[in-house]
């Protein structure tokens, strides 16, 4: 029986050499739609620039200086890039087990409050202790408040799009009046907490001349071992088996509402993080409407990197690199920082909509069933 | 004669598949062309480019001797052609005059003239011996009838030659057997008819040609006179194909699995397995037929724990099992072919290896404590795929890449490969090719010797009285015979599928 051949399907790739190594074609693959949607994106902005009466020479040579032209420049780009790590982070997992987080904004904002107030909760305790404690506030903050998300979808079929956008106001307002109110630094005349212990505060990298702490390693070691639990793990198994087919899922004995819950709990812990380090790193205080988009730039950040937990960290230093550049752009050619926020929503939107760009270059379609982000709002 | 329909060299490809390969044949008037193919062969192919719904790449299209192109339905409608689908697209909450007429209502002014629609009805009815009841709501009829209202819909529309694809699919056997005097009402008077299936028996039963198609290719057109239903198999498959399935008398050991009194809702809160009891012993393979939609579906659900029960008592091995997870079940020793492999069988998007652990990942040896071990699920995907021959590149090529068939070889492979006490196997052979229906048909006889408990759900009754050594018959969500195999015959469980009870059955076999 087995010398008849008809059964194959015609068009099965060879899979053999992917076994335990990384298939470098297919990973080249996976990186060109990105990559040409980035590209297309900064033709379009020069189209534009061209249009408004600029120079493109100047303005994306103003940006390229901004963002990695020199040694600060580009510890500027990824101290800018760590929160977006954690927040894409935040949201990818979410999509992995078929979940569209859009919380990390309020996700965040718990994270960088509750790490505030424990930073700022001891005088004398040691770094040791003090440091690792203050960090995993931030990423209790940011869990619980994820968590109630995934609660309520779990128990009660509340969507997470609904209550996270819900519950981004909550904790938006929450903090705010915190903030404002009972942990307001009496010495301060600003509204913001009082300064964290120098105990809590995440060491700068290269000194205190660039401002880049800790808190990018963090973020990278954070996205390798998110990537890991995700593929090397029964955890990461059950969750992307309940992303993939949630019917299957239930079929193969695997909880769904444990594990809704268990992923809203660590994106919302991810997205916390996001909020803590850049308290424990940069800031040493929170301050009132501290965080700028953020949680919405995380969902962005995530759709380029397709997911991938590693290939967050390349689009979420892309996305830094574009913020930090802005500025230099605009001085030296005049035009507006909004174009960057233009060629960040082109990219976007030729990410998302990935036809588009297999159309322009003729890229074959993608093997079926493959990077299914989410499944839409109805599930 | 001019034919009414001939296709001529018809090619169509879709990325990497070649679905219609210079296929050619016709149609003549007063004839019933059957077509016979595995799923994936090519007829929907053919049917979808003769309802204008693909464009062919190549090849021509003639109807009653002119060339013409087809650019949709609404063509294919005006030159004479209709179409039933296996899915029948009637509106439910209309009645059937007003689906009938959907469309091309008839108006006066503005009011539509439902008066003038029931007359063209009751004309065609009677004309073609097609009873309906014009002011009958569709939801409320049964199936066959449903089925009449599509064949009146595509008539009063001025079909001249029908495609009827898959009819019989949802059909009890009586249902069939009165569709295919309809049929035959249809070809005294003109019409043309192809007939799409692959059920070899009716095709021989009812068809003046028969033509054959495999992987795209027409592979001939042959007589029933001359055919016979393994000559029509080995031209499906290309090769010599066994269709009966060797087994031996069952040797009953202890008591498996025990259901007292069973009831279950559907996704609307209707009742739709009622107060069902029944117990499959170890060694034998329990079959419950019964036409689709009569609870079966809910019934396995509720048994394997993915749909909470109404009331009810479910027990493995003595072991009560009632509303346990579906992990609990599993861990009891039960193994479950689902009725839908893409929805609860497989994950499409992975590997046939991860795919192969979908219930053990957690277990040794795949997983050390949290740590999934690569390198030991692809060495058991590799055996597995070897042992149920499962046709693929790689254990590691995505599931989404198989056929059908082998798609539901590697559920098998998961499903029975695991140390089992009972075994639910839903419609397991459905949409799979010859080969593959072979195949899982013995390896479903395997686990019964091996004294495994056998709970088989089959719409395809040839498959139940195939494997079954109980025939337990299922009727709006009850079970209302159960036979020893032995006793079972085609038409008395046709009737019990049909609600007609043991009594009744036995009169009518009298006559």
């Amino acid at each position: 029986m087995s010398s008849t051949p008809q059964a194959t399907a015609p068009n099965t790739p060879p899979a053999r050499s992917a076994r335990l190594k990384i298939d470098v074609g297919q990973l080249l693959i996976e990186l060109l739609v990105p990559l040409l949607a980035i590209f297309t994106a900064l033709v379009i902005g020069a189209i534009i620039i061209v249009a408004t009466g600029a120079s493109v020479v100047s303005a994306y040579s103003g940006l390229f200086r901004g963002a990695l032209g020199t040694p600060a420049a580009i510890a500027n780009t990824l101290v800018e890039a760590t929160p977006y790590i954690f927040a894409g982070l935040a949201v990818a997992l979410g999509f992995k087990c078929g979940l569209f987080n859009i919380g990390a904004e309020g996700q965040l904002a718990m994270g960088a409050f509750s790490a505030a107030v424990v930073g700022a909760a001891f005088e004398n305790l040691p770094m040791i202790i003090h440091l690792p404690l203050a960090i995993l506030a931030g990423f209790a903050g940011g869990a619980i408040w994820g968590g109630i998300a995934g609660f309520l979808r779990a128990r009660t079929g509340a969507h997470e799009v609904i209550t996270t956008i819900m519950l981004n106001y909550v904790a938006i307002r929450l903090t705010d009046y915190l903030i404002k109110g009972p942990f307001k630094d009496p010495a301060a005349s600003a509204p913001r907490t009082r300064f964290i212990s120098p105990n809590a505060q995440l060491p700068y990298l290269f000194g205190e001349d660039y401002r880049l702490h800790a808190g990018f390693i963090i973020a990278i070691v954070v996205a390798f071992f998110i990537w890991w639990l995700l593929n090397k793990t029964t955890i990461g198994f059950e969750i992307r088996t309940v992303g993939a087919n949630p019917d299957a899922a239930q079929y193969a004995g695997i909880s769904i509402t444990r594990n809704f819950i268990l992923a809203m709990a660590l994106s919302g812990g991810l997205a916390g993080l996001a909020g803590g380090a850049t308290v424990l790193g940069l800031e040493h205080n929170l301050k009132a409407s501290f965080s700028a988009g953020y949680g919405f730039d995380s969902i962005a950040i995530a759709l380029l990197a397709q997911s991938n937990p590693i290939g967050i960290i390349p689009a979420a230093i892309f996305w830094g690199a574009l913020r930090n550049g802005a500025g230099l752009m605009q001085l030296e050619s005049g035009i507006s920082i909004n174009l960057i926020n233009i060629v960040q929503a082109l990219v976007i939107v030729f990410v998302a909509a990935d036809q588009i760009v297999r159309w322009m270059y003729r890229i074959k379609a993608k093997r079926s069933g493959q990077a299914v982000f989410t499944r839409g709002w109805g599930g | 004669m001019t034919p009414v329909l001939e296709v001529r060299n018809i090619t169509k490809r879709f990325p990497g598949v070649l679905a219609n390969d210079d296929v050619s044949f016709t149609l003549e008037p007063g004839e019933i062309h059957a077509f016979l193919g595995e799923n994936g062969a090519g007829k929907s192919t053919l049917m979808n480019i003769l309802y204008g719904l693909y464009a062919p790449d190549q090849g021509q299209i003639l109807v009653r001797g002119k060339e013409v192109t087809i650019h949709g339905p609404n063509d294919a409608i005006h030159l004479g052609l209709g179409m039933v689908h296996q899915h029948f697209m009637l509106v439910p909450t209309l009645t059937v005059a007003e689906n009938v007429t959907l469309g091309t209502e008839i108006t006066r002014g503005m009011l539509l003239d439902a008066k003038q629609a029931n007359i063209r009805i009751r004309e065609l009815s009677q004309q073609y011996g097609l009873e309906v009841p014009p002011d009958a709501l569709v939801q409320d009829l049964p199936v066959g009838v449903q089925q009449r209202a599509e064949i009146i819909k595509a008539l009063y529309r001025g079909a001249e030659f029908l495609i009827l694809d898959e009819p019989t699919a949802v059909l009890t056997p009586q249902e069939a057997d009165d569709l295919f005097v309809v049929i035959e009402a249809l070809r005294k008077q003109g019409k043309s008819i192809i007939f799409i299936s692959h059920k070899l028996r009716e095709v021989l039963a009812i068809a003046d040609r028969i033509t054959v198609l495999r992987r795209g290719k027409v592979v001939g057109t042959v007589l029933p006179q001359t055919s016979t239903e393994s000559s029509l198999a080995s031209m499906m498959v290309g090769r010599d194909v066994i269709l009966t399935v060797p087994k031996g008398p069952a040797n009953l050991r202890e008591e498996v699995l025990r259901i007292d009194h069973l009831r279950v809702l559907d996704d609307r809160k209707a009742l739709v397995v009622d107060n069902l009891s029944l117990s499959v012993r170890a060694g034998e393979v329990l079959g419950i037929a019964g036409v689709q939609g009569n609870g079966q579906t809910e019934l396995v659900e509720a048994i394997t724990g993915l749909r909470p029960l109404a009331a009810g008592h479910v027990e493995l091995l003595g072991k009560n099992l009632t509303s346990a997870s579906p992990r609990a079940i599993i861990e009891a020793g039960t193994a479950h072919v689902p009725e839908d492999r893409h929805r609860h069988g497989l994950v499409l998007s992975y590997t046939i290896a991860d795919n192969l652990v979908l219930s053990t990942y957690y277990l040794e040896p795949y997983a050390h404590g949290l740590v999934t071990d690569e390198a030991a699920i692809i060495e058991r995907a590799e055996s597995l795929v070897e042992e149920f021959d499962v046709r693929t590149s790689s254990a590691t090529a995505i599931a989404s890449t198989l056929s059908g068939g082998n798609q539901q070889k590697v559920v098998i492979a998961r499903e029975f490969s695991r140390p089992i006490k009972l075994l639910i196997a839903a419609q397991p052979t459905r949409g799979i090719d010859v080969g593959s229906i072979e195949f899982i048909h013995r390896g479903i006889i395997r686990q019964r010797d091996e004294g495994v408990a056998v709970l088989l759900v089959s719409a395809e009754l040839d498959e139940i009285l195939a494997l079954a050594d109980r025939i337990a018959v299922m009727f709006k969500g009850k079970i209302i015979a159960t036979i020893p195999a032995e006793e079972a015959t085609r038409e008395g469980i046709g009737l019990l599928m049909a609600g007609i009870t043991t009594e009744q059955s036995n009169e009518a076999m009298k006559q």
